[in-house]
Parts: C-alpha cells; structure tokens; sequence
C-alpha cells in the first residue's frame, strides 16, 4: 500500500529530514508514527500526500511512483488520500456541510450522491445536526470531527492524520481516536503521527518511531517510548 | 468538465462574493471609484474634442467679388469654386445680405454709421462664404480659388480672406488639447487596472490558506481557478455597470444645467447617447476585463502553493 525504498530527503536550507529510511505499511494497518520534535515525523507524513518530493529514494502510494508524480496528476493521486491536520485547515467562509461537500464537489460527482454520501458521513461523525454551521461556530473537537468526515467523504484508502489530538483535551481526543479507529474497521489504512502517549499505550497498534531522520523502532503492537 | 460542474463554479463564484462580503465590497469601491475617474475624464476628453471640432468648423473662407462683376460670372465663379474636391458648399452672400450682416455685426449703437445706405446705393460687392470638409485644408483651398481667379485675366476676385496665421495658431490650439486629453485617458486607464488589479491581489492573498485546503483535498488547478475567475468577472462586471449608470446621470444632469448658459456661447456638448454609448462599452469592457485578469493573475500564483 505504502512503500518507501531508501527515502533521503534533504531541505534547501541543507537540513536532513530524512535519512534513509525504508518501511512498508500494508492496506488496512493502523500505524502510529512517534518520536521527539523535528526528528522528522511531518516530512515522513508529507511524503505521503506529496506535500514534499523526496531528494532520493522511492515512494510509492496506492501503486503510484509519487516520487516522480507529473504536478498534473498530483491532484487525483491526493484524492485516494484523506488528510487530517492539528490545525484542521477548514475553510473558514464554508458551512460544516459545505466543507465535507466540498471534496466531493472536487471529483466531480453528481449533486444527489454529493447530498447523501456528505449527510452520511456528518452522521458518522455525530455532527449531521450541525451541518449549516460554520467552523467557527464549533468547538475545537466538533472542528476536528468535521476535518475527518471530509478525509473519508471519498472512501480514500488512506488516511494520514498529522497529530490530530494535538489540539484538543484528552477526553476530546479520546473520541477522535474511537472515530478513527471505526474508520480503520470500515478498510482504510491510518498513518497517525503524535505526540499523545496515552492514547499509544491504551489503543496499541503498531508504533514506528522516528529519531534523527532514521526510523529506529517499528513494534507491532508498540509503546509510545518517550518520557513526554 | 461536466455541465453540472461548470454551474457549480457558477454558484461558488457567485457565493463567494458573499461570503467574503467585505473584500468584495473593496474590490467593488476600487473599480467603481477608478474608472467613475476614468469615466469623468473620458466624457471631458470627449467634450473638449468635440467643441475643437465646433470651433474648427466655423473656419469659413470669404471670397470678396469686384463691386462690378456680371450675374453669369457670379454663378460660373460659384460652380468653379464648388467643383474643388475639398470644398463642401458655397453660399453666394447678395449685396442687400451684406449690408444686413454688417448692420448686424456693428451693433446697434454703432448701426447708424450705416443709415443712409439701401439697395440702390449699397457699396458692397457680392461675396462667397466657402465651407470645407476638413477646417485644416482651407489655407490649400484659399490658393486654388486663388488660382481660378487669375486663370482668365479679368481677375473678378478682389480678396480671399480665412483668418491666415490666426487658424493656424487655433489648429495648434486644438490639436494640442485633443492630445492632452488622449493622454490623461490613457493615463488614468493604466491607473485605474493596477489599482483594481492590487484590490484583487489583496483579496486572493487573503485566501491563500483556503486555496492550499483546496489542493490538499485533491482539486485540479482548472476547478479551484474557475470560481474565482467567476467572482472577478462578476465584480468587475457590476461594479461597471453601477459606474455606467452613475456617470451617465451625473452627465446627464450636466447638459440639463449648462444647456442654457452654454447655448448662448454657441456651445453644444456631446449629446448623452454618443457620449452614454462610449462611456459606457469602454467602463464595461474595461471593468470586466479587469476582474478576470486581476483574479486569473492572482490566483495562478497561489495556485503554486
């Protein structure tokens, strides 16, 4: 599903965010990807969505050489992968539906089937009775709610979740966590970076941890590992 | 693209000008305050024009017959003259026309040095008022009715008068202010598209974040472009259609007012539906035009992100 053979990635300011590393994570796995700030967590999580290309190495999403990706075909390779961030990065002049609708709107699909399958997953989400409202009408968790109803509107295979609960309360993130991992019943592959080691140590699945460009841990079913 | 598609970016773009209700309203200021400007100055331009145009016209050549030519020669002078390709009209001014004109031309007070002149001892020859098609050609005009007046030796013409030196100074005159005018037009025109452009910059800069959302969520460059080519175009559109209306009735009022006053100047304006027809397709033109480039330029840059 994912595969990255020897990924370098060097930034232009001459930083190694990436030295080198190899991983293979299958369709339907549930990964946690861990260690300390800048050890290179965000660009792993970015290789995946081609936010960043690498400098060497190749990576390969859903069977596609993303490393090489034509800037043309980045759009429909991004569309079989839902992405969710800390910050949420909801349009802020949308309503809840219309934010969902939205990535739907994107691959062109016919209005009905934009109406149900949007209603659908806002209610999966337990937001359907908060669809006209606006992100900034939400609490930080409902935002959050939203954010991965649009990820998943499409049935992406993948889903790559950079810190997620990073924002909320632990009784919040709690919730999240159930969702997610409802949605990793229902067949998508989760990559979730984070820095929450509750919730690693009390929904084990596998851990990679990631220090100073270099993956040094992969357990199946892993503990967070680090004091904080 | 799907039909269904092309009406969705319809209604985005159309929402969009809601939904950033206040941004739009600047844009909007922006280009209805540049080009009322440009609207205001082209209306002038096109004034000034048109009244070089007036006062070129009331350049006439006058030509003064001997006190003692015959009827037949008057009427073969009339058609020689007439025959010249620039000539327009020739009007043969009678001696009992003559002396009414002058009358008229000294005034009342000074009328009585006239008095005792009537019909039988008028001492004024018979004479042509020429007009031409182009005011600029009158001084080649007056040399080859000159021309006609030696070719057969009796010399019926005693004089050929078209304000010499005094038309070519008005002809500088106009031409200089009709350039002028060309160039504040263009001026303000070039103006007017970058601070309209800038106003539009500023709002796209402003949704950056939500064109990156956009690409994050798998949406080609053609689909995120659209709306927002939409919502220049109508911007820019409405905002030069309130302009269009709002030039046009302040013009509007303007002949109404000055009609009187600029009548007894033997000033005419442009009258409303040529200037309104002007003004209108190049603010509509230029204002439409405007918003799609502004967002088109914009939004190309972003769509990098």
């Amino acid at each position: 599903m994912i595969e990255m053979h020897d990924i370098w990635k060097t930034y232009a300011d001459g930083t190694h965010a990436l030295r080198g590393v190899s991983v293979r994570i299958d369709r339907n796995e549930f990964v946690y990807v861990v260690g300390p700030s800048g050890a290179g967590k965000s660009t792993f999580m970015k290789l995946i969505y081609r936010e960043e290309v690498p400098t060497k190495g190749q990576i390969s999403v859903n069977g596609f050489n993303i490393g090489k990706l034509k800037p043309r075909k980045i759009p429909y390779v991004r569309r079989n992968i839902g992405v969710i961030f800390q910050d949420f990065r909801l349009l802020p002049k949308l309503t809840v539906y219309e934010n969902v609708a939205f990535a739907m709107e994107v691959i062109e699909a016919p209005r009905r089937i934009i109406k149900k399958r949007t209603m659908e997953v806002l209610d999966l989400v337990g937001l359907k009775h908060k669809h006209a409202s606006l992100p900034s009408q939400l609490s930080g968790g409902e935002q959050q709610r939203v954010s991965i109803a649009r990820a998943i509107v499409n049935n992406p295979s993948v889903i790559v979740a950079d810190e997620p609960t990073g924002n909320l309360d632990p009784e919040t993130s709690m919730g999240i966590m159930n969702l997610l991992e409802e949605i990793n019943f229902r067949g998508s592959t989760i990559v979730m970076a984070t820095h929450n080691r509750d919730i690693v140590n009390n929904m084990r699945k596998r851990v990679i941890a990631i220090e100073n460009g270099n993956i040094v841990r992969d357990e199946a079913r892993g503990e967070y590992g680090y004091e904080i | 693209m799907k039909f269904s598609t092309i009406l969705r970016h319809l209604r985005e773009g159309a929402k969009n000008i809601i939904r950033n209700g206040w941004m739009s309203f600047a844009s909007m200021s922006s280009i209805f305050i540049s080009l009322f400007i440009l609207g205001i100055f082209v209306l002038l331009a096109m004034n000034v024009n048109f009244m070089a145009d007036q006062i070129e016209s009331k350049v006439q050549i006058k030509v003064y017959l001997q006190t003692n030519v015959e009827e037949a020669k008057v009427t073969e002078l009339q058609t020689k003259i007439g025959n010249i390709t620039e000539v327009s009209k020739v009007t043969v001014v009678s001696k009992e026309e003559g002396l009414q004109i002058l009358k008229e031309a000294m005034g009342e007070e000074n009328g009585d040095w006239l008095e005792g002149y009537n019909n039988e001892n008028n001492p004024l020859p018979i004479s042509y008022v020429v007009d031409v098609y182009d005011p600029q050609t009158v001084e080649a005009v007056a040399a080859q009715i000159d021309s006609i007046n030696k070719a057969d030796g009796t010399n019926p013409i005693s004089k050929i008068k078209y304000g010499e030196g005094y038309v070519e100074k008005l002809f500088k005159i106009t031409n200089a202010v009709r350039n002028i005018g060309l160039v504040i037009v263009v001026g303000l025109g070039i103006t007017a598209m970058f601070l309209i452009s800038n106003t539009i910059k500023m709002t796209i800069i402003a949704r950056r974040r939500e064109i990156g959302i956009m690409k994050l969520v798998g949406a080609t460059n053609a689909f995120i472009r659209w709306p927002f080519f939409i919502e220049g175009a109508l911007i820019g559109f409405v905002s030069s259609v309130l302009t269009t209306v709002v030039v046009l009735i302040c013009y509007g009022q303007i002949i109404k007012l000055t009609q009187l006053d600029l009548s007894l100047m033997l000033i005419q304006l442009v009258p409303m539906k040529e200037a309104g027809m002007m003004a209108a397709s190049l603010i509509l033109i230029i204002g439409t035009l405007i918003g799609i480039w502004g967002s088109t330029i914009s939004v190309r840059k972003y769509l990098k992100v």
